[in-house]
């Protein structure tokens, strides 16, 4: 394989970085050169936060080009708009959209538009040959009483589905290295939980 | 802050494959080169190295510190390093600016032990509100080496290579980032830690130390003899190499940094070969491997970010060398001026040029995209953040024309809307200053808005100036006890220090007392109706007042909870009492908070029970959740 492109959108609070840093250590330990890229400081602050990695051959930038993205994880539908670009049919783009809305402020205050889910996924066909949704952050908060391993679990999705090509035993290895100990069990438990998601 | 740093970093397997991140891969590059002492003041997107250092150090067996700012992170390190223990100093770009009183003399003395300077600049501004400030230019104001990594194998190999260049020659050396390069992470090769010294001796030496004309003059010619002398390192080290050398072609490219990578991916999917000067020791330039690079094309395409530093040197080298070469870059307009460059920006300059064609139209593509409107997702201060509540109470007490000055920090939101209580922001302390200013010549009211972090930073001779030059304004230290926006780093009015040691805890309300200021008053600004009515005394006071707005950062206290198994309290809104005002939507602006078919609502999973929204409710209709 010569590259794999994947990027993971969201908003500060969600994960981006954990799910990013996970997925780079599963492809370093696959033998792949990787890169990956990302933004500190006011961006976090409640900003959309998106995050680019690249596994292959020989990376050189660790920035997905648009239209090039092989794979996109939205952990948020509107941020899965905003990266929307990065996909392309060309590029024959999964999109994996969590269906957990988080309404920015600009919605009420500057009364911008944040559309219907069935609205956002019709648009993001145009960048992509697949969209897939996943009750992700609700099935989550059942099985484990929080949202928040919500990345982990389309995690576990997208290694079951092979809509990225990386190994079971390397992501584990991958959430071992970078899951607190604390929130390891959780972790490991939602991870599993993708794999039975029949979905497809 | 231990979590977040890259197990691999202490790593003692040699030739072992870790992945760092830029940031982190400086200070592994440091410990193979036998670093002792290492200090900076944070700032995005430096901040990971001195925060990895604060993680390590102790284990590391070297000293750490957060310095009060970064002139003064820049002398703790030249005094380390005239004691000869080798020194490492890392800033944002911004930083420079303050630390360049010192660090001007210091490239003409020198260090003893090798001293690095880490600089990262923030194409884009990222994270850097003010300007998009080129640092290179400091390399060539102050005769300062400089090398420029693309990636996190060449930040740890450049930061060693720094090093040695540094104690060679006894200079302080650079090492320069952008955005892309210290956040990015990447494959790390290891190599051995060297533990260097961390004791040393000053050793008296006024003939070295002497800045005195005319020994200044005499130190000038020598730091211009040391650059020409580095220049024939630059001529030889494969640090600046040809990439693609051999491939026969008109046109070649030359860049540096982190555009490097966009070369090389933009020509793989443009399918073509061109030879790439690959500059990594950007000061002094390697101009004989230059020329001989250029004297072959019919034409060159430069590619930097920022200012056209290289551009500029390239068209009066080929003046000589070759008079008909075509320099294509931003003074072709083929490549922007300002912005972060991407890939996508490369591949266009080189269609133009080439007229190759990529597969995919991204015009078109672009269009597509740049049709849909899409609601904005502003950055926002947090759900619980005291700042909120310290805003709310200002602009409840002040009248529509009180001034509001701005400084440096996660507050910096407060210009964004529904707020407004930042009219102007410029540097790290400006707020006093400028306030000051603004009270001398009009009648209006002046409030300057400063956190704790950036008071000690810049804040505290402001203040002396209020004083001593009788200007009356209210001064509102945003006190949360941490500093906040660059991830959670301690200063000096929290009590303890970069390596976790107990220190003196020295309180802000004590300076302003010291300073002269009468009316000083610590406030929490959670206590709403406590806060506006002290904002409302004050501000009718004939000289100047300080109010301390006491409250930990809201995600340090969530942490805190969590880690102990407390519970938060969370806050509803009960919808038989509330009256759809939307002043707790609107205006107080809460992200917790969400209207749905016309009724508020507070989101459990983002409410971090502060209370204020329930103290800000004009009907009392949120009332905290029964567990």
């Amino acid at each position: 394989m010569k590259e794999f492109n994947v990027v993971i959108a969201g908003t500060g609070g969600q994960g981006v970085l954990t799910l990013m840093r996970i997925i780079a250590e599963a492809a370093l330990r696959q033998g792949y050169d990787v890169k990956t890229s990302e933004l500190h400081g006011l961006a976090q602050r409640g900003g959309p936060i998106p995050c680019h990695i690249r596994f292959g051959e020989k990376i050189y930038s660790p920035l997905v080009m648009e239209g090039e993205a092989h794979l996109i994880i939205a952990l948020e539908p509107l941020e899965a708009l905003r990266n929307s670009y990065y996909g392309s049919k060309e590029n024959k783009t999964v999109f994996l959209v969590n269906n957990y809305s988080i309404v920015p402020l600009s919605v009420f205050i500057t009364k911008e538009i944040y559309p219907p889910l069935d609205e956002i996924i019709e648009t993001l066909r145009n960048f992509s040959t697949k969209v897939i949704t996943l009750n992700a952050s609700g099935t989550v908060k059942e099985s484990v009483g929080s949202i928040m391993p919500t990345n982990i679990y389309m995690l576990g999705y997208a290694v079951a589905k092979e809509l990225i090509p990386l190994e079971k035993r390397f992501v584990l290895e991958g959430i071992e290295e970078i899951v607190p100990k604390k929130f390891l069990e959780d972790n490991k438990k939602v991870f599993e939980l993708g794999f039975t998601e029949d979905k497809i | 802050m231990e979590e977040e740093v890259s197990k691999g970093i202490l790593s003692t397997r040699k030739g072992k494959r870790v992945i760092l991140l830029g940031n982190e891969a400086i200070v592994r590059g440091a410990l193979e080169a036998g670093i002792g002492f290492a200090s900076t003041y944070p700032g995005t997107p430096s901040s990971e190295v001195g925060d990895t250092f604060a993680v390590i150090a102790r284990d590391a067996g070297i000293y750490f510190e957060y310095s009060t700012n970064e002139k003064v992170a820049l002398e703790v390190a030249m005094g380390a390093s005239f004691s000869g223990v080798r020194s490492l100093v890392s800033m944002k770009q911004f930083g420079v600016n303050v630390a360049a009183d010192s660090l001007m003399p210091l490239a003409y003395v020198g260090p003893n032990a090798g001293m690095v300077i880490m600089v990262a600049d923030d194409p884009g501004c990222w994270s850097s509100a003010q300007s998009e400030q080129d640092t290179r230019y400091y390399s060539r104001l102050g005769h300062i080496p400089m090398l420029e990594p693309c990636d996190s194998q060449e930040c740890k190999d450049f930061t060693k290579f720094a090093f040695k260049l540094s104690e060679k020659f006894k200079i302080p050396v650079f090492v320069r980032t952008t955005t892309r390069v210290s956040h990015e992470r990447g494959v790390v090769k290891l190599d051995d830690i060297i533990y260097g010294k961390t004791k040393g001796f000053f050793k008296k030496d006024l003939k070295k130390f002497n800045i005195m004309p005319p020994n200044t003059m005499r130190l000038h010619e020598e730091i211009l003899k040391k650059i020409e002398d580095i220049r024939k390192i630059s001529e030889k080290t494969n640090i600046n190499y040809i990439a693609n050398q051999g491939v026969k072609s008109n046109l070649g490219i030359i860049t540096s940094g982190v555009s490097f990578n966009y070369v090389m991916e933009g020509l793989i999917d443009l399918c073509i070969k061109l030879p790439v000067l690959k500059l990594g020791l950007t000061y002094p330039l390697p101009e004989d491997k230059i020329k001989n690079f250029i004297k072959r094309f019919k034409s060159v395409l430069v590619v930097e970010e920022l200012e056209p530093i290289l551009e500029e040197e390239v068209l009066m080298l080929a003046k000589n060398i070759n008079p008909k070469l075509r320099v294509y870059g931003k003074k072709t307009e083929h490549l922007p001026k300002s912005g972060e460059y991407n890939e996508e920006l490369v591949i266009a300059a080189l269609r133009r040029i080439t007229g190759r064609e990529l597969g995919i139209n991204l015009k078109i593509h672009k269009k597509k995209f740049k049709e849909l409107k899409i609601a904005r997702r502003f950055a926002v201060l947090c759900a619980g953040c005291p700042h909120r509540a310290t805003f709310w109470a200002a602009k409840v007490a002040a009248g529509k024309d009180t001034v509001f000055g701005g400084d440096v920090g996660c507050y910096v939101l407060g210009m964004m809307p529904p707020y407004y209580t930042q009219d102007f922001m410029f540097s790290m302390g400006a707020s006093e200053g400028v306030i000051h200013g603004i009270d001398k010549i009009t009648d209006q009211k002046v409030i300057a808005f400063i956190g704790d972090s950036t008071f000690f930073h810049g804040g505290m001779t402001g203040l002396v100036n209020i004083v001593y030059n009788k200007s009356k304004p209210l001064i509102i230290v945003m006190d949360n006890r941490i500093t906040g926006m660059t991830g959670h780093q301690p200063n000096p009015g929290m009590g303890r220090t970069g390596m976790g040691e107990k220190t003196k805890e020295i309180k802000i309300e004590d300076i302003a007392r010291a300073c002269g200021v009468k009316h000083v008053k610590v406030v929490d600004p959670f206590n709403v109706k406590k806060m506006i009515k002290t904002i409302r005394k004050f501000l009718n006071k004939k000289e100047v007042s300080v109010i301390v707005a006491k409250r930990e950062c809201r995600l340090l206290t969530i942490r805190r909870k969590l880690r102990g198994d407390e519970r938060l309290h969370k806050y509803e809104i009960d919808q038989r009492k509330c009256k759809k005002c939307g002043v707790c939507l609107f205006y107080f602006a809460c992200p917790a908070m969400y209207q749905t078919e016309g009724e508020f609502h507070i989101d459990k999973n983002l409410c971090t029970g502060c209370s204020v929204c329930a103290q800000v409710c004009p009907y009392k209709a949120i009332r905290k959740v029964k567990k």
